[in-house]
């Protein structure tokens, strides 16, 4: 259903269905976010997508990632409000992941360089956003991590913390990863996705002669699509 | 586990997925804890992820992945207790039994446990050995608790 | 198997039959076996009496019955003789002779058993006691009374009556309007308007016609403990509250029904478990219930040890079977909740409140409590509400007063004060969502809007009351490590934030704390109650900000001074010898646990501060009060 709401005071349309987050870049505005993406659900952990939204007589703070496209809502971006509490938020991140570099160059675009707060691990990367975890359970359907624990003990990680069976190495989770901490390399015919302590051997396309993508993966789509498994030993392209 | 036993939890909750959480009550009931083996099981008999198996079992305080000891003492850390001294019992247990809360001693006798609020408010500060209540305790009346323990040893 | 109760004829017929063959005025001992008094050895109680009553042949003159919690936790085991309501406290397996001998055969009063106050006055009858005369116990009216394993019990002092009249006699939409006109509000913390919820539940559209009825008793509040009382001790209630809501919310659709309760609850679990088992064998659960043509059934999850399980969605997400991380709600429960479908959830004493509001009217509920609701559902707070007194009180346990009342009458009147001469502090309400009101509030009268306007709220009850020796610094820091350890962790503002507020308020506990500090903790509670996606991260800071409102020269001690006034914040006080006090007696020496003190047998001893850990047995065991703490 279409409906109409406002942007900074210009009127624009949009969809109940879709994100706020999403509505607002499509018309051109910037919003900082880590840890959403149009491909899957959003989740609203990362905090950064913060607007004031006001609906009705109500105006609050909210994350727009997880905002539904309501008729006749106001959104304004760049409060006082909005302003104070995301250079919160990043500082907050710095001392989360001091070393992600991709989050540090966020950062600085909004002017925080630094952070009053205590980091616990200075080597971290990880801001706990879930895009991998949702990537792989919403896109390539393996659901072979997870959280484990909640609060200030809650990581993300394959089941015990040891290989993890149900990767297929699709490296999907490294591609959407905000600040690149996964980590994915081949070396003598094998994708190791070094994060999930999986490595898997390369099936070498029967025409080329190239590795070019993990042998399970492959056992696993032809499984799912229910083809003939041959059908999958050449590379795409000498297929 | 035995196949037996897991299979008979299984279909006491009609190997649904949403029963889960239960399960794995009634899992970590027989075993006193949750073993990896078991939860494989469980994953491929429901036809569930490991993962998300996982996920619940770390996020619960009640589960445990390691054994637990013969002896389970659990503090209550409710804000009751905690405002009569909660803190420094869990303390004189780690000292006596030399084991940090959250874990088991070596032996496996003892395993140490906090929680947050067991709702017997009105004894604090409270603390539970082996399913039995003890109220209004101090250092001195834990001592006299934990008696038939320390003889064992 | 056939329902024994088919209709609403059959339902008073049972009755009779159950109120003839309890005879009112036959001989009952009632022992408490709620978990404090249970605790305290109520079962071995309960079992000595039964010998002893079967060794002098008095098992069919005189019946012992268990009852859920009276409330008195703090003076259990307790004993209760009807018809009389002669009220024993503290009672020991070995006074059951006695008793018997005495209080029953002959009608002596045994004095030592009998419940004496601060100021040395004893009070033979429960309800004279002032701990009982000072409240107005209507949801808890039972509770002392009925065993909770029989619905029997629970159908002779009018049991479901409310039920039988709102399946023939009430339109669902009318019951909806019953209680959206009693005022009833939300006593899981939120206070909002139950019958409000309700009817948005109704007119939510659901294809299948499927609607849940949820019961939220993952009390997960540290320092509350009334619905854990109410389901052990009248589970009956609670179950009946959610039949007639399947009703108003659901019928003609297809309701179903949970109960979410911790595990740390398994008394409560067994109970609600018999009862529902016993309501089914009735008739008032299963299909076709008074024949009404309503169908309706409850099924018990256990949580696992969650504190946010009790947010709502978390609950619901639990139930499915998944970690329970709370979502955004701006698209309501009630249309989309449990399963995708409209979910109505209350808690357990609201569920409780609506038998008592069909049974005795509207007008009768809302002359209880404060303010207008007559036209606006959020205009007062009506009904009673129950209190979990515990903490630096004499008398602690479970109070029901009606909204309204003041905290000096719950803390005082009722509690019977502060212990040992010392002075009040502060009482915390609302638990970990909650504030701590200082005494210049004392006077407040307690209602759901008054506690929000202070800072504090009403949560699910708990009050506890602290003195001097508390220090509210560490209690603040209490309060942010429970919520650190039982966020989520979704979201970065509500772990991440709560983390480091806790790294900044131990700082100060530790004497390291820095000025700027105090700003700091403001400026990022803000953040954390105002960025945060679920209630709990929107709440959390609270315990903080009223400490630092009320208390803040406190703060500024620790840090400007290095001093803790409670004595409690360990790297700023010291253990010392008071040398005229030292008997030499040795035992301090021998209960050190960090060999800190030294001297000999008749000689004044000494603590080495290097080694002395602050640990303060010294400070426990020493019979001469030789030790000084600063």
């Amino acid at each position: 259903m279409t409906v109409k709401f406002k942007i900074q005071g210009r009127t624009y349309t949009g969809t109940q269905e879709e994100s706020l987050l999403g509505a607002i870049r499509r018309y051109g505005y910037e919003v900082p976010s880590l840890c959403y993406h149009e491909a899957v659900s959003p989740y609203g952990a990362c905090r950064l997508c913060l607007v004031e939204v006001q609906k009705g007589k109500r105006r609050k703070l909210t994350t727009s990632c997880n905002y539904p496209v309501l008729e006749g809502i106001e959104v304004f971006l760049d409060t006082e409000k909005v302003v104070r509490h995301r250079k919160m938020v990043f500082q907050l991140l710095l001392a989360v992941a001091p070393a992600a570099k991709k989050l540090r160059e966020l950062a600085a675009e909004y002017g925080v360089t630094e952070t009053p707060f205590v980091p616990e691990d200075e080597k971290n990367e990880c801001i706990l956003c879930g895009l991998c975890n949702r990537v792989c359970k919403e896109v390539v359907e393996a659901d072979a991590i997870s959280f484990a624990g909640r609060g200030t003990s809650k990581r993300m990680e394959s089941p015990y913390d040891e290989t993890a069976e149900a990767c297929i190495g699709c490296g999907a989770c490294v591609h959407v990863c905000p600040t690149d901490c996964i980590g994915m390399k081949e070396e003598n015919n094998i994708r190791s996705i070094l994060r999930w302590h999986r490595d898997l051997p390369m099936q070498i396309c029967k025409k080329c002669n190239r590795p070019f993508a993990p042998t399970f993966q492959l056992n696993e789509f032809a499984k799912r699509v229910n083809l003939d498994r041959a059908r999958f030993d050449n590379c795409p392209d000498c297929r | 586990m035995d196949a037996k036993k897991l299979n008979t939890i299984l279909d006491k909750y009609r190997r649904e997925p949403s029963a889960l959480l239960a399960i794995l009550q009634d899992i970590q009931d027989e075993e006193n804890y949750l073993p990896k083996d078991t939860i494989r099981q469980v994953a491929g008999e429901l036809g569930v992820p490991l993962a998300r198996i996982y996920a619940l079992s770390t996020f619960f305080s009640s589960f445990s992945l390691e054994p637990r000891g013969k002896h389970i003492c659990t503090v209550c850390m409710g804000t009751a207790c905690h405002v009569r001294g909660a803190p420094r019992l869990v303390e004189h247990i780690e000292r006596e039994f030399d084991v940090p809360a959250g874990q088991t001693t070596p032996d496996m006798q003892l395993t140490l446990e906090t929680v947050n609020c067991v709702g017997a408010c009105a004894l604090g500060p409270l603390v539970i050995l082996d399913g039995e209540y003890h109220g209004n305790m101090n250092p001195a009346k834990l001592d006299r608790v934990f008696r038939p323990l320390k003889k064992k040893e | 198997m056939t329902a024994r109760v088919q209709t609403a004829a059959d339902l008073e017929a049972y009755r009779k039959k159950v109120q003839a063959k309890g005879d009112s005025q036959r001989k009952t001992i009632s022992v408490c076996a709620g978990t404090g008094c249970c605790a305290f050895g109520a079962m071995k109680l309960a079992a000595a009496f039964e010998q002893a009553l079967s060794e002098r042949k008095l098992q069919d003159q005189i019946q012992l019955r268990l009852t859920g919690c009276h409330g008195f936790c703090e003076r259990g085991p307790l004993v209760v003789f009807h018809p009389e309501g002669l009220l024993y406290q503290r009672v020991k397996p070995d006074d059951v002779s006695e008793i018997l001998d005495e209080t029953i055969a002959k009608g002596v009063i045994i004095e030592r058993l009998l419940y004496q106050d601060a100021q040395g006055q004893t009070y033979q009858k429960e309800d004279e006691v002032p701990f009982y005369k000072n409240q107005m116990r209507v949801l808890l009216a039972h509770n002392g009374l009925i065993d909770p394993t029989s619905i029997d019990d629970y159908i002779a002092v009018g049991g479901y009556r409310p039920l039988a009249r709102v399946l023939n006699e009430m339109k669902p939409e009318e019951v909806c309007t019953t209680i959206k006109k009693s005022g009833l509000r939300g006593r899981g913390g939120g206070g909002f308007p139950a019958g409000v919820k309700w009817e948005s539940c109704r007119a939510a559209p659901s294809q299948d016609g499927i609607r849940y009825i949820i019961c939220n008793a993952d009390e997960g509040d540290p320092g509350a403990f009334m619905d854990r009382s109410l389901m052990e001790g009248n589970p009956h209630s609670v179950i009946e509250g959610m039949i007639i809501g399947a009703w108003a919310i659901a019928h003609p659709g297809r309701p179903e029904g949970y109960v979410y309760i911790r595990h740390e609850y398994p008394l409560a679990v067994e109970r609600l478990g018999i009862a529902l088992q016993q309501a089914r064998d009735m008739g008032f659960l299963g299909k076709n219930i008074l024949g009404s043509g309503l169908g309706f059934d409850i099924t018990i999850n256990r949580g696992g040890g969650a504190f946010v399980c009790g947010e709502s969605t978390a609950l619901m997400t639990s139930i499915e079977g998944f970690v329970g991380e709370p979502r955004a709600k701006h698209i309501h429960t009630v249309e989309s909740g449990l399963y995708d479908k409209p979910t109505n959830l209350n808690n357990v004493e609201t569920w409780a409140n609506v038998p008592l509001i069909i049974e005795r009217g509207v007008e009768w509920y809302t002359s209880i409590g404060t303010g207008d609701v007559s036209d606006n559902p959020w205009g007062g707070s009506k009904g009673t509400k129950i209190f979990a007194l515990v903490g630096k009180v004499n008398n602690t346990g479970l109070v029901e007063v009606p909204m309204g009342a003041t905290l000096r009458h719950i803390i005082y009147d009722i509690g019977g004060g502060i212990p040992g001469g010392k002075k009040f502090k502060a009482v915390q309400t609302g638990g970990p969502s909650g504030g701590c009101l200082p005494e210049s509030l004392l006077d407040l009268p307690v209602d759901f809007d008054k506690l929000t306007e202070v800072g504090s709220m009403m949560g699910s009850g708990g009050m506890i009351v602290m003195d001097e020796s508390t220090c509210m610094v560490d209690l603040a820091r209490y309060f942010i490590n429970f919520l650190a350890d039982e966020s989520c962790g979704k979201c970065v503002t509500c772990r991440e934030g709560l983390r480091q507020l806790g790294i900044i308020v131990k700082r100060i506990c530790a004497g390291e704390g820095r000025e700027e500090d105090i700003q700091l903790l403001s400026d990022l509670s803000q953040t954390v109650a105002e960025a945060s996606l679920c209630a709990l991260g929107n709440t959390a800071p609270n315990p903080l900000l009223s400490t630092l409102k009320y208390f803040r020269e406190e703060y500024e001690e620790h840090v400007k001074e290095k001093k803790c006034r409670a004595k409690v914040c360990k790297a700023l006080i010291t253990f010392t010898v008071i040398e005229e006090n030292c008997t030499g007696c040795l035992l301090c020496k021998k209960k050190c646990p960090s060999q800190a003190i030294s001297g000999e047998k008749k000689k004044v001893h000494s603590i080495d501060q290097g080694k002395c850990i602050q640990c303060g047995v010294c400070n426990d065991v020493c019979k001469f009060n030789a030790i000084r703490v600063e």
